[in-house]
Parts: C-alpha cells; structure tokens; sequence
C-alpha cells in the first residue's frame, strides 16, 4: 500500500511538471489556434537559462524563477511576433510548420551554443526529505507539486476573475466578435504566449533539478509527451490540460511500477488512441462544429 | 478537427525524427594530403552527443600512443603514422559510414569503435574486408565473434557482471541483491544477464530485475520498486548520463543500497552538479585501471596525458592508449601492411600496458584481470586491483 502511494506521489510530481507545459500549449491552441511546437523548446531554453543564473551568476533559487520566467515570456511574445504574427490569417498548416522552423532553430542555435553534451544541473532545493513510515518524500517532491497547485490556482483566478482574462476567453471564443467589443487581440495573444513561456519556464526549474541533467534535445522529447497530455484533457480546455498531465504523469509511474517499465510509452500513446476514439475532442473537451 | 490533431501529431513525430539527426558531426582531424610515405591508421569514436566523454578519452588516448611513436621514429624502418579520426557521435549507422569512408580513405588497420553497438555494426563490416580491428573499449561479448580480424583491449560485459556478483558475495557478504538495466542497450543487458546469473549461482537472491528504455529520464517508480525489497545491493549496468540521474532520484527517494556497477560508472561524477557528488557515494564499480595508481607504466601514462590534454585520463583514454600501441606493436611485429600478417601478430600480442598485461587466446579477447573503484566523499577510491573471480 506503502508503495502504491509512493508511485502515486511520483507520477503525482512528474504530472505536474507536465501540467504546467501543457498549460501552455492548451492556452495558446485556445486563442490561436495554433500548436506550438516550440513550446518544448522554450523549456529547454528555460533550463539553459536557469543553469547559467544559478551556476554562473550565482542567483538564488528565487531570484532565478523570476528571472528565467520574464526572459522566457519575453521570449515567447517575440517568437509570437516575428514568426506566427505575420502568418494570422493566412492557413493552420503554414503556422504549424513555422513553429516546427522555430523548434529547430532554437534547437540548432543551442547545440551550437552549448554542444549536445549534457551538462549536470545544479538542485537547489533544500536537501530535505520527509519519512512517512517507510516512504520517503524529498523537498523537491513536495515544491514540485505545491508551486504547481498554487500556480494552478492563480492562472483559474486569472482567466475568470480578472479583465485580461476575461478577454482571454473572449478571443478564444469568437477573435472576430471580440475585436468588434474593443478587445485588442494582438495585446492578448501576446499575453497569452507570455503566460504559456513563463509557465514552462517554471516547469523548466523543476524538472531539470528532478533530472539534473539538460541538453539541446530535452524539450522536444518532452514536448510531444506534453502534448499528448494536453490532446487527452482537451485541447484548448485549460482544466483540461491540468487534468491531462496529471493522468499521464500518473499512468506513467503506475505502468512503469506494476505493468512493464519498458512498455511504459506505448501504454501511454495507447491511452492517448482510447480517448481519441472515444472522445475525440479530450476528456473535458466539448464536440464544437467546425464551422466552414 | 480529428484529422488535423492527427496531422499534427505525425509531424510532431516527423519534428523528433528531424532532431535526432540534426546534429552535424564535426568531421575528421589530422588528415594530411601526404600518402607516400605514411601508413594510415583509421580512428572511429563518438566525438559529441551523449557518450562523447568515452569517445573524446579513447581517441585522445589513441593520438597521444600514435604521436609517441612518431616521435620515436616512427615503425617499419622510419615511416610515420598518419591517424584517420572520424566521429561517429555514438550512432551505429553514422559509424558504418564513417569506416566506408576511413576505408575509402586507404587505411591499413582500425582503432575503434568506442561503445559497444557501433563496434558490433563495424565489426561485421571489417570482417567482409578482413581488416584489422581493435576495439578499445567496447565490450559486448559478440564483438569479437564477427570475424578474427577483430580484437579488443578491455574485457567483456558478461565477465564485468561476473566480477560483480563474486565481489558482492566475497567482499559484501550480500544476500539480496536487485537489477536496473537498459532493456535498449546490448553492454547493459550483457553485464545484466551475467551479474543475475552468477549471483544466484552464489546463493545471492535476486529479488528485482527492472529496466527501463533508451532515453527514459525518470527512473523513481523503478526506483520505489526496488527500495521496497529492500536489496543489499543494487547492480546498475549503464553509462555515466543515465546513472546519475538514477542515484540522485534514488536519493530522492531515500533508497539505501550499495550500488554496483561496470565500467560505464567511469565519468559519473564529472555528470553530477557540484555539491551533489556525494550522491553516488559508496557505489562499487569494476573498471579497468585506477587513474591514482602509482605503478610506472600507468603514472607516466597519467603524466604525459594531463601535460598534452590538460585533464585527467580516464580508463578509456588508458585503453585507446593500450589498443593503439597494440596495433602498432602488431604492425611492427609483421613487419608489413598485411592484412594477414598483421592479425597473425596481433594474436601473439604480449604487451605490458596501462590496464594491465594484454595476451590474446586466439579469440580476440584478452585475458586480463579488473580493477575495483569505489565513490567515497565524492571521489573514486582504489579499493582493489587485479580482482579476479573467487568460486
């Protein structure tokens, strides 16, 4: 039992690193239509840039959040802006093939930067751990997983409570009718790239010091993952894609634990099939006509 | 809708397919338009990508043997030796087109590969040309089965895996024991499969055998597994990337277990951060030298290495060293460019070299013994040398 609830914290944990890159993906296919490929890579950038904050400059651990956070966004709103503005408009596919562009180049430009070897990334969380009977939960565990509600949390106030959000949802629905109400889209598109890339620079902190070690390709093995998270809550749903990263977050631990460790992705693109069969917009998805 | 998702999942597949071959290798070194009077030797290591440190190693030790001799005068009456090097960044189809090439190129005889699953697609290339091989770091049983043209300097993975299941019995007095292995990796299997074996075979009861994939970053519900059979010992074949994210989540996770392991270990700790070294104290590793030795042979090695490449060799620089200077030692002996001549003197190798006492039993394997490191305060201790199974 014992065991069962130690496999659960760790799909728990790793859940909801990818809830927070998924996060970013539903919200930017919510309001642009668009998968952003590059997202994953702005992970990687992320971890990159954390590495260089904590080990070269010394920063403190939160001090780097902040730090690799509003780099990330600026990032992610210029990417917005030089690559997928131009293209609005204009067919799905050329934006989608755009990010793919983006994803090499970023790719590229940091093999170049930094050479495939992997570089060990410093943890810098405490070294504490909890012992609950005979199971051990580290700090990092327990701030994984907490930083994640909490973010959670503040993004569900965010969306609904707040003006910015309200015209988030508002170009999500409908950008024509919402650009007619005097809601500036351009401004809340940008917003929301900021958001996703801050998101996934958070997630970035935590999952290199999960997996202390980073190179060039990390966030593109990590971003389809995501992404097949994000499809299987509902893409474009923002609790959808809570939800998503946490059920393959936790279907991933528990297959690895008690089903086969090496079966564990084709058990989880299998899960990915079900959902599309059975549901083919996600779990929390609502069948939306496609109008023509 | 449907479709577009689908589209768009089968390029996102298309994008990891581009990505993994995005990585341009860095090409060749030391190429010389001079043919007349130098005799080529061929060199094939993984130069980047995730093994780069055994490659970068083996190679540098391999030039470094090659530039000596040169400097001595070089062999067959004066000729000079001219080293081919080619990276191959640990990929088994790039370094089948990186030998394609070093032949093309006229090379009498091969150094190489590095890991063991290029060597294995090499070596059955070789053997088609009856080309003189040694490998000196891939220790794959079936490396050396391909053809008599191939040797190697190191031992091989089942041997590895029998070491550590007779030290586990003799020196640990362990009674359980578990195994993490790479099911996608043939030198993690082979050490693997024999290290299970051999320990029941002592009486050692193995009670978790767990893999996991290539590329698998998270390893904790393996981990959480094995902890809760609580194992005296926990065999860990793999390379250096991949073993410490293992024992910084077995931290994580609390798991207290003596960790063993093969050669791979080599290089764990330059892959752990600063400050957290320590986490893969007290693991147990065989390996084929000991860096601090204070033998001759191996002292000069270490001086002369840390003078030219300005850090420390680790034990696959010593065995490029080794695989080098035995081929050269062969070609000497044969006295020609013969590729017959040259296997013919490889299997009367006798050569006194920095991982010990190299003799070839006709198989192109050597018969050596292993040394056994252990990780203290975050630093590789000799804990013995020239181990050998005890039944």
């Amino acid at each position: 039992m014992l065991n069962f609830i130690q496999q659960l914290i760790n799909g728990i944990q790793l859940g909801s690193v990818y809830a927070l890159i998924a996060l970013g993906y539903t919200m930017v296919y919510g309001i642009a239509k668009l998968i952003n490929f590059a997202h994953g890579d702005i992970i990687m950038v992320g971890a990159y840039m954390s590495l260089i904050c904590l080990s070269t400059l010394g920063l403190p651990l939160w001090a780097t959040f902040i730090v690799i956070a509003v780099f990330c966004a600026v990032l992610g709103v210029l990417i917005e802006r030089v690559a997928y503005k131009p293209l609005r408009g204009s067919s799905r596919m050329s934006a989608l093939i755009t990010a793919i562009g983006v994803s090499l180049l970023l790719e590229n430009l940091f093999l170049l930067l930094f050479s495939s070897d992997p570089r060990p990334y410093p943890n810098m969380f405490p070294d504490i751990s909890f012992t609950i009977g005979e199971m051990t939960i580290s700090f990092l565990t327990v701030a994984t997983i907490v930083i994640t509600i909490i973010i959670m949390v503040v993004l569900s106030l965010f969306v609904n409570k707040t003006k910015l959000g309200t015209a988030m949802r508002a170009v999500s629905e409908d950008d024509g009718a919402a650009k007619l109400m005097g809601i500036n889209v351009n401004t809340t598109i940008s917003v929301t790239f900021a958001i996703g890339s801050a998101l996934a620079a958070i997630a970035a902190v935590l999952y290199s010091s999960t997996y202390p070690l980073i190179n060039p390709y990390m966030g593109s093995a990590l971003g389809i993952k995501v992404f097949v998270a994000a499809v299987v809550g509902g893409i474009g749903i923002i609790p959808g894609a809570m939800c998503g990263g946490f059920i393959i977050g936790i279907a991933e631990a528990l297959i690895k634990g008690y089903i086969s460790s090496t079966l564990t992705d084709a058990f989880v693109f299998g899960i990915l099939i079900i959902v599309l069969l059975v549901k083919p917009a996600g779990l929390l998805g609502k069948n939306v006509k496609e109008k023509v | 809708m449907k479709k577009f998702i689908a589209l768009a999942l089968v390029l996102a597949m298309a994008v990891t397919v581009l990505a993994a071959c995005g990585g341009e290798s860095g090409g060749s070194s030391g190429s010389t338009a001079d043919t007349g009077d130098t005799i080529k030797i061929g060199g094939l290591a993984p130069l980047t990508g995730e093994v780069s440190v055994y490659g970068v190693a083996a190679s540098n030790g391999a030039k470094m043997a090659i530039d000596e001799v040169n400097a001595n005068g070089g062999i067959l009456g004066g000729k000079k030796i001219e080293f081919l090097l080619e990276d191959e960044e640990g990929d088994a189809t790039k370094a089948v087109n990186a030998y394609n090439k070093l032949v093309g190129e006229g090379i009498v005889a091969l150094i190489g590969d590095v890991t063991s699953k290029p060597t294995m697609s090499v070596a059955q290339k070789s053997a088609k040309d009856n080309l003189p091989m040694v490998t000196p770091t891939a220790t794959a049983a079936e490396v050396t089965t391909y053809g008599s043209n191939v040797f190697r300097a190191c031992f091989l993975d089942p041997y590895q895996g029998e070491i550590l299941a007779s030290y586990a019995n003799e020196k640990l007095s362990a009674k359980t024991a578990a195994v993490l292995y790479d099911s996608s990796d043939d030198y993690s299997i082979g050490i693997a499969e024999s290290f299970k074996e051999h320990a029941e075979a002592y009486g050692i009861q193995v009670v978790a055998y767990e893999a996991f994939g290539e590329g698998d970053k998270d390893f904790k519900s393996q981990l959480t597994k094995i902890g809760a059979e609580k194992p005296d010992v926990l065999c860990v074949p793999s390379y250096y990337n991949t073993i410490a994210l293992i024992v910084s989540q077995a931290k994580d996770l609390g798991i207290e277990t003596t960790f063993l392991g093969g050669d791979g270990w080599d290089g764990v700790l330059g892959a752990l951060a600063d400050g957290k070294k320590t986490n893969a104290d007290g693991a147990i590793f065989a390996n084929h030298y000991y860096s601090g030795d204070t033998d001759e042979v191996v002292s000069n090695f270490f001086k002369n290495y840390k003078e030219i490449y300005g850090t420390d060799p680790n034990s696959f620089a010593a065995l490029g060293y080794d695989a080098a200077m035995v081929l050269i030692n062969a070609i000497e002996k044969a006295g020609s460019t013969d590729k017959d001549a040259i296997i013919k003197a490889l299997n009367e190798t006798d050569y006194n070299g920095v991982t010990g006492n190299i003799q070839y039993d006709g198989s192109g394997d050597p018969v050596k013994s292993v040394t056994i490191i252990k990780i203290e305060n975050g630093e590789y201790t000799l804990s013995e040398k020239g181990y050998t199974v005890k039944k």
